[in-house]
């Protein structure tokens, strides 16, 4: 273990799923020719004016109510002041001193051996990290994980700036500027240093991707960057003479999970280095921002000058302010709907399944989940539901590129077939075959158990079967007897052979019952 | 207050101005002469007052998420002192 | 008396009743300018062929009985504040003489819907900072009464237009007094209306919780005409209110009863010239003579206006004005020649292994943007943009711009206690006459404190009208003004209308218009 523990504090922006920009009415769509979708508005036109997007500022409540947020019932917003070509106004309009949402959090389930090896909540402003009841540590999967709570300072509502294109070469080529994304609504969302991981910020990260999915804020596609993080972060160093804290680093640009991921991961040693060189302690030194390098996965450093900093915020007066009631508040709650941490409770303890599965169906989406709970309530057993979900029905999704929704059989006929299978009518290989020809012929489990001439066999055909076999086979009885269960294999092998229906399980006990009455050759 | 000729420049940076050595000269005072005007506020005690940005009492205005037809691009870059039919151009500037 | 020298409202019943057409009534005006114009300089561009040609349309719309708009083709002259759509609008500033803007303003628009003929775009202090339009980016204007003087300013141009009687209405705007002053000086009638009453769409921004956009003409009557079609609620402006328009035109002729002026005391006192105070004072008595009540109000924090006011406007001004950085549009100075120019002094710095110097070395890009904002600003708005710069930055925010905004909180509840007790204040607009060109260019501060009864409506956000209330010695008009609570320009033109039914100083054109050059 290293003398230190990583901490971290993550800025998440979050391009919200608008049909237009926050402050006008050009569409957000993404992947048009550039500078297609602007307008005087959003190319800061003389004499333009910002009007409010509805939809940008619900959506923006919604989220902050599910990160457990309090909300300002007042609200306002702020210009902030910088000068960069794809910031057409020459100000940002984004919120200062009063964010519309403040002091919420986040439960994620982190990895315990990272989570809580070194110091994690053992600064008073740590986030909590309690093993969870309801998260007993799973048979299956990535190891063992507990349950914290990542603080949030705060979601503000800002706009999107237009982008630039630079040449490799500076000085040869001009910077191209494109300001479609220019205006696009983006929710800030900004957590407590609480992380203390490169694994539990990709695991705050997946949360809140997740939440924002239930939610339908957002389409969170990192590709084109509609989820952006940038992390603050810095080593606290366990030394003789106490815990010492370096420079906070701020790194920006990473554009996916993994990109975050590594990027926690090269830093800490990194700014460890810098620190046994320098001695550096925090406030030594202004916050040094450094930029995320993909190709060769490496931070690098990013200059700027000390006047940069200043914004030089200033109220916007072309935006009136936002009031927020306690009804609307309420309202807007009620439309939040089961959040993925309830609902994994939720099919825990209704349905009986592990911390594991509740967790790969929850990962998989609300419309999965709604599709699973159908089926559990129609077969009647959660267990057999989320097993036919995540080895038959999810294996066909991803092999054909599938959504839930274009699975083509619904819950209530996949669920005749698990009833029938759970009744001994047929054995789960007999039933993958239904399932598949289902697949095919779209035809309901009772026409396919027909059209493949399956029918439940009878007992005494079963008992008749087995001492027909049993007495052609005096050699397998005797190995039966002597314990060599493998023998009962090539016995049922032959049984299939002569009826296809034969159930296996019931066919080896009743094996099993003939056997021991047979008398020792 | 007391503005100095480096203050001022710095200002100037923070503006994106670029300002001779003789505009130096001549604002420099000027400003100092406008910022002891404005400094009378000082005599004032404004303790528990709350600060007036807007002019009215409005809020809560909003313009519904329906989309509209953008400018054609020719349109959008046609005042554009320098631009290639597809995007602006600016010199370019990396690392920062 | 010539077409030219009537008012809005003669000839809107002229042209109603078919006794003159719009082509007549535009080529007039355009004559008019024609005559006059080389000498006062109001306006920046005069569209005379799309003027004619809208004149002609009006005219053959109402030929073949179809609905024209409430304007029925009088010429309007618009500031060079709001945006045309297609057409140059520049806020009289070299940063935006190529700018073209692909929109109207909501007032142009409502202009146009009304059947205004937009004749041309007028003078003004380069983005509305100034109170002379002798910080036009272009040339000054001068006051059609005495050419060496200045009209006032920022809506210098559209005073002179209406005053030399080039077009009978004109549209301003007013941040801190920019109708009312240029209306005192020019002997016409102003208004500033209520904050949101007119919508801010497409008009280039200077202060934005300051800026309104006003009419002016030759009487209450032709402006309360011209509010009535540019006020009401714009969906593109936040800030623009929600409430019907009432008609002024209709009860302007209703006489106040029981009407309650406040008068302010301070308004009379050291740096009024004694001509304005004599001229304000006479136009009390004869409010006093229609029944009114004098009512003794105190603004006890109006002297701290000034104050509060170039703190605000300037540190909004130098937000709004960030935009101008010659990358989307605007000025942009020769790119070539300033990176060609870098190169040589970071060679010279390096040579000098200066390594400070190196660092402060601006790069490509804010090298262009500082070069491109010098060259394309004048010297006021540079000014005002330092001043905001400087009141907004670390360390100054709560110091300047937080405590003016509590200042002006303090202004607006001085008004809000003396309409307790009055219906309207009444006062001088400016406090003196008519100043000659240059004479306060050397020293911003003392045209600064020109504003001294104007800006504390703009901080308050409430109405205010100026109108014409006699002349001095010299033969240079004097005006004083009407200020009313948030929506009362019924109240505000009622006043005003009653004054000039009782007076007829605001008939009297200055000599440029009824002699020959």
């Amino acid at each position: 273990m290293p003398p230190y523990t990583l901490i971290i504090g993550l800025e998440t922006h979050v391009q919200l799923s608008t049909a237009t920009k926050l402050f006008c009415r050009c569409s957000t769509k993404f992947g048009a020719l550039p500078n297609t979708q602007t307008c005087p508005v959003c190319i800061g036109m003389p004499g333009t004016l910002p009007v409010m997007n509805r939809e940008a500022f619900e959506l923006s409540l919604r989220t902050a109510l599910a990160l457990n947020c309090s909300i300002h019932q007042f609200t306002k917003w702020d210009r902030k002041q910088y000068y960069y070509p794809d910031l057409p106004k020459g100000y940002q309009i984004s919120q200062y001193d009063l964010p519309f949402s403040y002091e919420g959090w986040l439960e994620i389930q982190a990895p315990l051996s990272l989570g809580q090896g070194n110091g994690a909540g053992a600064e008073g402003s740590a986030g909590t990290a309690t093993p969870s009841p309801q998260h007993a540590p799973p048979q299956r999967g990535r190891g063992s994980l507990v349950s914290k709570r990542i603080r949030i300072i705060r979601a503000h509502l800002e706009e999107d700036a237009g982008k630039s294109t630079h040449d490799e070469t500076a000085g040869v080529a001009d910077s191209r500027i494109d300001l479609n994304r220019a205006g696009t609504p983006l929710l800030e969302i900004v957590s407590h240093p609480d992380l203390r991981s490169a694994a539990e910020t990709r695991a705050y990260l997946a949360e809140l991707k997740l939440l924002l999915t239930y939610l339908g804020v957002s389409d969170c596609n990192m590709q084109e960057g509609s989820l952006r993080v940038d992390a603050n972060i810095n080593l606290h160093i366990d030394t003789p003479q106490g815990k010492i804290a370096t420079p906070i680093v701020e790194v920006k640009n990473m554009n996916s999970f993994r990109a975050v991921e590594r990027a926690m991961e090269y830093e800490a040693p990194r700014q460890y280095e810098v620190w046994q060189e320098t001695g550096q302690k925090l406030g030594d030194v202004p916050k040094q921002t450094r930029g995320w390098d993909d190709v060769h996965e490496r931070t690098y450093g990013q200059r700027r000058k000390e006047e940069s900093s200043d914004y030089r915020y200033l109220p916007d007066p072309d935006l009136v302010p936002v009031t927020i009631s306690a009804e609307k508040l309420e309202q807007l709650r009620a439309t939040l709907g089961e959040l993925p941490a309830q609902l994994r409770t939720r099919l825990e303890s209704t349905y009986g399944l592990t911390a594991y599965d509740s967790e790969v169906l929850v990962n998989q989406g609300r419309e999965l989940v709604d599709y699973f709970v159908q089926l559990a309530e129609l077969c009647g057993n959660g267990k057999q539901a989320s097993n036919w979900m995540q080895q038959d029905v999810m294996r066909v999704m991803g092999e054909q590129h599938l959504s839930i929704a274009e699975y083509p059989i619904g819950p209530a006929a996949l669920a005749e077939l698990l009833k029938a299978v759970k009744a001994g009518e047929l054995d789960t290989t007999r039933g993958r075959e239904v399932l598949a020809r289902m697949l095919v012929t779209r035809n309901s489990a009772a026409v396919v158990i027909q059209d493949l001439g399956i029918e439940k066999v009878d007992e005494s055909d079963m008992y008749a079967l087995c001492q027909e076999l049993l007495n052609a086979n005096p050699k397998i009885v005797d190995d039966l007897k002597s314990g060599k269960q493998q023998a009962a294999g090539s016995l049922i092998g032959q049984a299939k052979k002569r009826n296809p229906n034969i159930n296996p399980a019931r066919f080896r006990e009743i094996l099993a019952e003939l056997v021991a009455r047979e008398p020792t050759s | 207050m007391t503005l100095s000729r480096a203050d001022v420049e710095k200002v100037a940076l923070l503006a994106r101005l670029e300002l001779s050595s003789a505009e130096l000269n001549l604002l420099t005072p000027q400003l100092q002469q406008i910022v002891e005007y404005v400094e009378s506020l000082n005599e004032l005690n404004t303790e528990g007052v709350e600060p007036m940005a807007h002019a009215l009492d409005v809020a809560n205005v909003f313009a519904e998420d329906v989309v509209r037809p953008s400018l054609p691009r020719e349109q959008a870059l046609a005042n554009a002192p320098h631009q290639d039919g597809e995007f602006y151009l600016v010199p370019a500037v990396l690392g920062e | 008396m010539r077409l030219v020298e009537q008012t809005a409202t003669q000839l809107l019943a002229q042209l109603n009743a078919g006794e003159v057409t719009s082509l007549e009534l535009t080529r007039a005006c355009l004559d008019q300018i024609h005559r006059v114009d080389s000498r006062v300089k109001a306006f920046l561009r005069v569209r005379s062929d799309a003027a004619i040609a809208t004149a002609e349309e009006i005219d053959q719309r109402r030929k073949n009985g179809q609905p024209v708009g409430r304007l029925g083709g009088l010429p309007v002259a618009v500031k060079d504040l709001l945006c045309t759509a297609g057409e140059p609008t520049t806020a009289a500033s070299r940063m935006l003489e190529h700018f073209h803007p692909p929109y109207d303003a909501t007032v142009i628009a409502r202009l146009r819907s009304a059947d205004a003929v937009i004749v041309g775009k007028t003078n003004m202090d380069e983005f509305a900072m100034g109170g002379s339009t002798e910080n036009s980016g272009f040339f000054p204007t001068r006051n059609p009464w005495d050419l060496q003087r200045t009209p006032g300013g920022s809506s210098g141009g559209a005073a002179a237009s209406v005053a030399a009687r080039m077009t009978p209405l004109s549209v301003g705007s007013d941040t801190g007094g920019s109708i009312r002053q240029p209306a005192g000086l020019c002997g016409i009638t102003g208004l500033k209306p209520t904050y949101g009453r007119v919508s801010r769409y497409g008009v280039i921004a200077f202060a934005s919780s300051l800026d309104q956009i006003g009419p002016l003409g030759q009487t209450a009557e032709d402006v309360a005409l011209l509010l009535e079609v540019i006020a009401g609620h714009d969906p593109l402006d936040s800030t623009s209110v929600a409430r019907p328009v009432p008609r002024y035109t209709q009860s302007l002729r209703e006489p106040l009863k029981n009407l309650r002026l406040g008068v302010v005391q301070e308004h009379y006192g050291e740096g009024l010239n004694h001509e304005v105070a004599a001229a304000v004072r006479e136009a009390i008595n004869v409010y006093k003579s229609l029944g009114a009540r004098i009512v003794e109000i105190e603004l006890p924090h109006a002297r701290y206006g000034i104050a509060t006011y170039y703190v605000i406007a300037p540190c909004e001004a130098s937000s709004n004005l960030a935009r101008y950085d010659g990358v989307h549009y605007g000025h942009r100075a020769d790119e070539k020649r300033l990176i060609t120019e870098l190169a040589v002094e970071r060679a010279r710095l390096e040579q000098a292994s200066d390594q400070a110097g190196l660092d402060r070395l601006d790069n490509a890009l804010v090298k262009l943007y500082r070069r491109s904002r010098a060259e394309g600003f004048g010297a006021e708005v540079k000014r005002r943009i330092m001043l905001g710069t400087y009141a907004l930055s670390a360390g100054y925010y709560d110091a300047y711009y937080v405590r003016a905004l509590k200042v002006r909180r303090l202004i607006r509840n001085d008004y809000d206690a003396a309409f307790k007790s009055c219906d309207l204040i009444v006062g001088p607009v400016t406090p003196d006459t008519a100043f000659n060109l240059g004479e306060k260019s050397a020293d911003p501060l003392s045209l600064y404190l020109v504003d001294l009864y104007t800006v504390t409506a703009n901080l308050a956000g409430i109405g205010g009208i100026a109108l014409p209330c006699g002349m001095s010695k010299a033969g240079l008009p004097i005006g004083f003004q009407l200020q009313g609570p948030a929506f009362t320009e019924e109240t505000l033109l009622r006043a005003a209308y009653m004054f000039q039914q009782a007076t007829n100083g605001h008939q009297h054109p200055p000599a440029i218009v009824t002699t020959n050059a």
